[in-house]
């Protein structure tokens, strides 16, 4: 079957209050189409995006990264971003723990999508996706008991982390396992990417030193004998993020407000 | 007494579940625009938070350790707060429509907040007992009313101030949060 847009859109001038794309719904306010016209126009519009850039696993890795960054661009699942960013080994440990987490779920939650009724979607996905953050969490409290300690209840708290559920209900419940897959990669990636920057400069700053797995690999001169601990606290995740966000901004990555 | 008093003010305070915690971010940035909102989403949370753990409490020490089935403790805490959000928000609506029709929109989006799921964990691996649970839970949630509150206040200032073109919207809130951040952390030691 070709692509084409649905039901045959007749243009319709003049029809008063209708709608310009089917002629029988309303019009949508500020619009000359109505409101279903202008959803299958959107999702029109999303789908050749995607197309445009390459449904493989390169654009969706692309896509992940850069378009839909998880972090900076839809601000999904901050609290580990700013959570665990203290260290270059907990970032790490943390999107590899999400993306596994995120690859288990959309496979699972695309390959039973057909049987899944629409009332109790969520739910399901939920305890779909809160038995795989239970087999990430025994493997590594089992593999990796350091690391494990080190993030404590931020594991277990991936269950409601938004990334996990929003890729789940965006995408994973309307593609095939395929498209689930990639997706997931690209916006595990992305998610990857996004941490590491954080976690990159807090760990340079607060510490004065590049260290990644019990390897120093540089050292600021002056930052070792006197590091901005402020970096390392709390507070210094919101100024890192606040400040790498109006960087993008000022550099024309992302749009200002 | 004494020992209730510190794990309060422990949990609105010094450790608080926003700031320090980096629990319930969600909401923070995205219910704060009105302080009235705010205020709403702080109390539902709070309700929330106090009925899972007391709900979560029995079913640790009652069901999940005496078979010694821990591990699926993940799983059972998120179904019972989706769950309790479902019923108090079918009780709300059948007691009091206009509290309902105030709360309404917020309370699904309890059931993925990391606040509530945070503090059965902060519960069970703490030890506490049913009361210092339920303390833990009530600090939590007025210490989360108390920053989305302030936030949303601040936030109402910041839309007649004029920030730079780059720092408009969410890097703002989050230099805000970063202050808060900072004001909280002169808590440190108080305990």
């Amino acid at each position: 079957m070709s692509a084409g847009p649905g039901p045959a859109h007749e243009h319709v001038s003049d029809a008063g209050g209708k709608c310009a794309g089917c002629g029988v719904g309303a019009r949508k306010e500020g619009s000359d189409i109505c409101h279903t016209c202008f959803t299958d126009a959107q999702a029109r519009e999303v789908a050749s995006r995607g197309r445009a850039k390459g449904d493989g696993l390169v654009g969706a890795l692309k896509k992940g990264i850069t378009a839909t960054n998880p972090v900076f661009i839809l601000f999904l699942g901050l609290c580990p971003t700013l959570a665990v960013s203290t260290s270059i080994d907990n970032a790490v440990g943390m999107s590899a723990a999400v993306m596994s987490v995120l690859i288990g779920s959309n496979i699972i939650i695309a390959s039973v999508r057909k049987w899944v009724p629409d009332i109790v979607r969520i739910p399901i996905f939920i305890v779909i996706i809160a038995t795989f953050v239970t087999i990430i969490d025994l493997s590594m409290q089992a593999f990796v008991p350091p690391l494990s300690r080190a993030l404590g209840i931020y594991v277990p708290l991936i269950t409601v982390n938004c990334i996990i559920l929003g890729r789940a209900e965006a995408y994973a419940s309307k593609n095939s396992v395929k498209g689930s897959l990639y997706d997931a990669i690209g916006i595990g990636f992305g998610f990857l990417a996004a941490i590491l920057l954080v976690s990159t400069i807090r760990q340079t700053l607060g510490t004065g030193m590049i260290e990644v797995f019990g390897a120093r690999i540089a050292e600021v001169p002056g930052l070792v004998d006197y590091p901005m601990a402020i970096f390392i606290l709390p507070m210094g995740a919101f100024l890192v993020i606040s400040l790498l966000l109006a960087t993008f901004r000022y550099l024309g990555v992302m749009k200002c407000e | 007494m004494s020992n209730l008093i510190s794990i309060f003010i422990g949990l609105a305070l010094i450790n608080n579940f926003v700031v320090a915690r980096f629990l319930g971010l969600c909401p923070f940035f995205g219910v704060s625009k009105k302080l009235e909102n705010a205020l709403m989403m702080g109390i539902a949370v709070t309700i929330v938070m106090v009925l899972a753990s007391i709900v979560t409490w029995f079913l640790l020490y009652g069901i999940l350790k005496p078979y010694d089935i821990e591990y699926m403790n993940n799983t059972l805490y998120i179904l019972v707060i989706a769950a309790l959000v479902q019923i108090v928000e079918m009780w709300i609506k059948r007691t009091n429509v206009p509290v309902y029709n105030a709360f309404g929109i917020y309370l699904p989006l309890i059931t993925t907040n990391c606040a509530v799921l945070g503090i059965t964990f902060i519960n069970a691996t703490e030890a506490y007992d049913l009361i210092e649970s339920v303390v833990a839970a009530s600090g939590g949630g007025v210490g989360f009313t108390l920053v989305l509150a302030m936030m949303s206040g601040i936030r109402e200032r910041i839309e007649l101030a004029d920030v730079p073109r780059c720092f408009r919207g969410m890097p703002v809130a989050f230099l805000v949060a970063m202050i808060l951040g900072l004001l909280f952390f002169g808590f440190k030691g108080m305990v």
